[in-house]
């Protein structure tokens, strides 16, 4: 017979956000309790609503499984004296293992003979499995930010304040700082029960439903859906998607009610976000829409109980939301009084960061730079124009009441303003896709210009803070500068945008040093803020599964296009599954190794030995070939050629001496050395791959 | 429910729960929580239990009288619960049902929030509580007031009590809340908003308030250095409303407001931690004071 054990962690509301985390951490954590104390089970359950974490194992083994272990004592040399009598340390030993001279085994380890004894250890029981470990299984779990309460010497997300933990039917007890363990859990804070005993881990799931509480996550998470769908339905329209929001809903309720409420039809003039930001950041509702997309007078709040008085619930609920949608409506009626042009002035009145002027100054700088980009890439006159009127747009929003209400609204609501004002569509849409992307996968910018203006926003906000010194140190990132450059490297893959950072990165503190008279020490600025896109391009590439070696590889090229940094990673990635690959990698070794002691890398033909020439007629039959092949960014293939020096080189380094007293000679052969080191840098450097 | 009543019956609840029933502190300030029954109580490991009604002014959210959900002053019922009990929720949701709030009839829940109050280097984790939608308490839990960690953890409640009115008696305009059968809201404080918002805003004079901050923030320290920790105390919230008058009145700068609110942070670790001096050379009277310690 197998059995089941039960840990239910009873907690104050946990933030929704830790909840994914957690659940990962809690089976992890388990798996490896189990698998050190050699315990059999056949599967883990987690189960977590706001107030608690539950931890169920099944199939549980328990017998007092023997485990034999050899034991390694001291070394023979020292456990037996002249007369082959034990030494005191191996009495030692034998005492503390329990065992007599006859279980004595000599073994060797390492050249050395060691004593050892076989040892029959028991397992433990279930019962003393979870006895002794679940008071460190709890305190292990961590969490973003954690808390002190009532004077108790433990963290957590929030107070705990009851823990069962169950072996089928029986308790199993551990001290928890005066925290009751027991088998006792609580129901629903108002429906449910506050005192419900447990007795028997198989009855947890259905004891706990019958208080009000469906415990399974992902049922919850059904029953949203499913009733939210089911309620829309009826009115003819569907929930506007929302993955994120559901699963936060889920995490914010033990017995899910969805109930269906109403707005104004009038607030449907408004901008969809306008009405879609308030409904779901700030309330969490899921907004309903029509067949076409369109939003319909209509929200679903989910209540955390039963259907019962439904009608006064939603009538808070739309008060609440009305009261917002008002001010909204004020809002923007206010500001469409004015041209949107007309509200970049103000931005003057909006400080950007004190040392670095205000916010009109940054819209001008961002023009600037964003005009420069687009000449760089070789945008077209229309294209142009816009991206110039987008820069000059792109931070009006920012004094609208609108946005100065509703702060995730920027970018958006400069959208709709630009179109009413009758800006076209390419511009007023580069005014929201600047703050694209705003967060690990979200999407990019959809057109040239968008892409144009939010590196410009990104580049120039890193290149100023950078220059009075605000860099991110350690986990201090106030400005999201980590993140801006993340941005901003995306948006060039993903564009396949041909620019160099090296005239990007010198353009934007150009415009400051133009624009605000900024005065800073310009080359230490610039390399600084090279090094911090390089750790970012490094750390991305790791991330996307590039390994290590590739790109300390490619960085060392020099190269400061990100685009070709990336295709570069990639031909590489393919081309070291080459055969023969570990010989290749050691030749260009030995060639990279004295090249760089090289003083230049000319080559006079009338001092070549007859064992030299081989390898230099072969490079000139190459050389051509390769850098055509480089130019177009075959890099693998440009490899290909340059690896058919392999042979040539072997046989050099066989025949000729490099490192000889005659200076002049010696400068001749690590010039011819230096030609093919210089060839294979602008691939990628060779010597960086780990020759395994 | 009246205004009047709602407090009264919110007062009596938390009194009959062994809360000691004070008056609000009678010097301007912006939260029930900078009260020296909260700020400096909350310090130490003596054992403290309170509610009172504090007045809170807001200048910056001042708005003439005429915005129906903002106010230059709003009224906080402060609870602190030192150390913070077991059933602390529970506690708490009961009071709703003391004002008429029947917790089965509506959709109450526990929103995460964290708080934090630069000025005072105070912050603390926990939770809005939601009533059907909307938010009517602050439920925190105090992890360091004035830069000191807490030694004991207290449970601090804070009900936005024109909030909770406004709900009761249906009405969507501050101003209309019922104080009383005769008198509103707006009878009482209507015509103070106006005068405090063209004050704030337009009238303030700017360099008195700049000197009074100097000066107020002088006699802070060295009040605090001659171990009077009350009257210094006492400068610390002037300085502070001081502040918040200028950053209302645009007078200051993004970046010296940064320093000002650094200033004022100073200022209240100093006096934190003269305060727990104070009451450790005290022999920390309280700890063995019955009825403060247990139910």
């Amino acid at each position: 017979m197998t059995k089941s054990y039960l840990l239910e962690i009873g907690m104050e509301e946990l933030p929704a956000r830790f909840v994914g985390d957690t659940v990962n951490q809690l089976k992890s954590n388990a798996e490896a309790l189990l698998k050190d104390e050699r315990v059999e089970y056949s599967d883990i359950t987690i189960y977590t609503t706001p107030r608690r974490l539950t931890l169920i194992i099944n199939g549980l083994e328990d017998h007092n499984t023997k485990v034999e272990e050899k034991v390694k004592g001291p070394s023979k040399k020292i456990s037996f004296d002249d007369e082959g009598n034990p030494s005191k340390a191996l009495l030692g030993f034998m005492r503390g293992q329990g065992v007599g001279k006859e279980s004595i085994i000599i073994d060797e380890v390492n050249g050395e003979e060691y004593v050892f004894v076989n040892v029959v250890k028991v397992s433990k029981s279930l019962e003393e499995v979870f006895a002794t470990n679940m008071e460190n299984f709890i305190k292990k779990i961590n969490f973003p930010k954690t808390m002190k309460w009532g004077g108790k010497n433990l963290r957590f997300a929030r107070p705990i304040r009851w823990i069962v933990s169950i072996l089928d039917d029986k308790i199993i007890p551990f001290e928890f700082e005066g925290i009751p363990v027991s088998n006792i859990t609580r129901g629903h804070r108002f429906l449910g029960n506050n005192s419900i005993e447990i007795d028997h881990v198989n009855n947890y799931e259905e004891l706990l439903k019958n208080n009000y509480i469906i415990v399974n996550q992902l049922d919850r998470k059904d029953i949203i859906r499913y009733c939210s769908e089911k309620l829309v339905r009826e009115k003819g329209g569907s929930i506007l998607q929302d993955e994120e929001l559901l699963d936060e809903i889920t995490n914010i309720v033990e017995y899910p009610t969805p109930i269906i409420g109403r707005i104004k039809d009038e607030y449907l003039n408004l901008p969809m976000d306008v009405i879609t930001t308030p409904m779901k950041e700030h309330q969490r509702y899921f907004p309903v829409i029509d067949d076409k997309g369109r939003l319909m007078p209509y929200f679903i709040t989910v209540r955390n109980g039963d259907d019962k008085y439904s009608d006064i619930v939603i009538k808070g609920n739309e008060k609440v939301l009305g009261a917002r949608l008002e001010d909204a409506k004020f809002f923007f009626k206010e500001d469409i009084k004015h041209p949107f042009e007309d509200y970049v002035n103000r931005l003057e009145n909006i400080t950007f960061q004190e040392k670095l002027g205000n916010m009109y100054q940054k819209s001008k700088r961002i023009q600037k730079l964003a005009v420069k980009i687009g000449d760089y890439l070789d945008v077209g006159e229309e294209t142009k124009k816009n991206i110039e009127r987008a820069g000059y747009l792109s931070k009006a929003d920012l004094t609208t009441k609108m946005v100065s209400e509703f702060t995730e609204l920027q970018g958006k609501m400069g959208m709709e303003y630009a179109k009413l004002s009758g800006e076209n569509e390419i511009v007023s849409l580069a005014i929201f896709e600047q703050y694209l992307p705003r967060y690990s996968g979200d999407q990019l910018p959809s057109t040239t210009a968008g892409a144009v203006i939010s590196i410009a926003d990104k580049l120039d906000s890193i290149a100023g803070l950078f220059a009075i010194g605000i860099q991110p140190t350690g986990s201090q990132d106030p400005f999201a500068l980590r993140r801006s450059a993340l941005g901003i490297i995306n948006i060039i893959l993903d564009k396949k945008l041909n620019l160099f950072l090296n005239e990007l990165i010198d353009f934007a503190l150009y415009v400051y040093v133009e624009e605000n008279g900024l005065a800073f020490d310009y080359n230490k600025v610039k390399s600084e803020v090279i090094d911090f896109f390089i750790g970012r391009i490094k750390n991305m590439f790791l991330d996307s599964g590039i390994r290590y070696d590739i790109i300390e590889s490619i960085i060392k090229t020099q190269s400061d296009d990100i685009f070709d940094l990336k295709i570069r990673a990639d031909k590489l990635n393919d081309w070291l599954d080459k055969e023969g690959l570990s010989d290749i990698l050691t030749a260009f070794n030995r060639v990279s190794t004295l090249a760089e002691k090289a003083i230049s890398n000319n080559v006079k033909r009338d001092l070549l030995t007859e064992d030299e020439i081989e390898l230099y007629d072969s490079y000139n039959n190459i050389e051509e070939k390769a850098l055509s092949l480089i130019n177009k960014k075959e890099y693998d293939k440009a490899l290909d050629i340059l690896t058919t020096l392999k042979e040539p080189i072997d046989n050099y380094f066989e025949k000729v001496m490099v490192m000889v007293d005659d200076e002049s000679l010696k400068n001749n052969r690590l010039g011819l050395l230096r030609k093919i080191y210089d060839i294979m840098m602008k691939v990628c450097d060779l010597s960086q791959i780990v020759n395994k | 429910m009246l205004f009047q009543d709602m407090m009264l019956k919110l007062l009596n609840y938390w009194g009959e729960k062994g809360c000691l029933i004070l008056e609000p502190y009678d010097i301007e300030k912006g939260a029930g929580t900078m009260s020296p029954h909260t700020f400096l109580r909350t310090l130490g490991p003596e054992p403290w239990k309170v509610v009172y009604v504090e007045p809170s002014r807001r200048p910056a959210d001042a708005r003439y009288g005429e915005n129906p959900n903002r106010v230059y002053q709003h009224h906080q019922l402060q609870v602190i619960l030192k150390p913070s009990p077991e059933n602390v929720q529970d506690l708490y949701l009961d009071s709703l049902k003391a004002i008429g709030i029947d917790p089965l009839k509506h959709d109450i829940r526990f929103v995460e929030d964290n708080w934090e109050a630069p000025t005072l280097g105070a912050w603390g984790l926990g939770w809005e509580v939601w009533l059907d939608g909307m938010e009517i308490t602050q439920f925190t839990y105090f992890q360091q007031v004035g830069s000191v960690n807490c030694d004991i953890e207290s449970a601090e409640l804070t009900y936005g009590l024109e909030r909770i009115a406004m709900y009761l008696q249906d009405i969507d305009n501050i101003f209309d809340i019922k104080w009383n059968d005769n008198i509103t809201y707006g009878d009482i404080f209507n015509k103070a908003e106006y005068e405090h918002s063209v004050y704030s805003f337009e009238k303030a004079d700017i360099d008195t308030l700049k000197g009074l901050f100097n000066t107020y923030e002088g006699e802070a320290k060295k009040v605090i250095s001659q171990d009077l920790v009350m009257p210094g105390y006492e400068y610390v919230l002037k300085s502070s409303h001081v502040f918040n008058v200028l950053d209302a009145r645009g007078a200051i700068s993004v970046s010296e407001r940064t320093h000002y609110i650094g200033r004022v942070r100073n200022l209240a670790r100093i006096v934190a931690n003269a305060y727990i001096e104070q009451r450790k050379e005290m022999g920390f009277p309280l700890l063995n004071k019955d009825g403060v310690k247990n139910d």
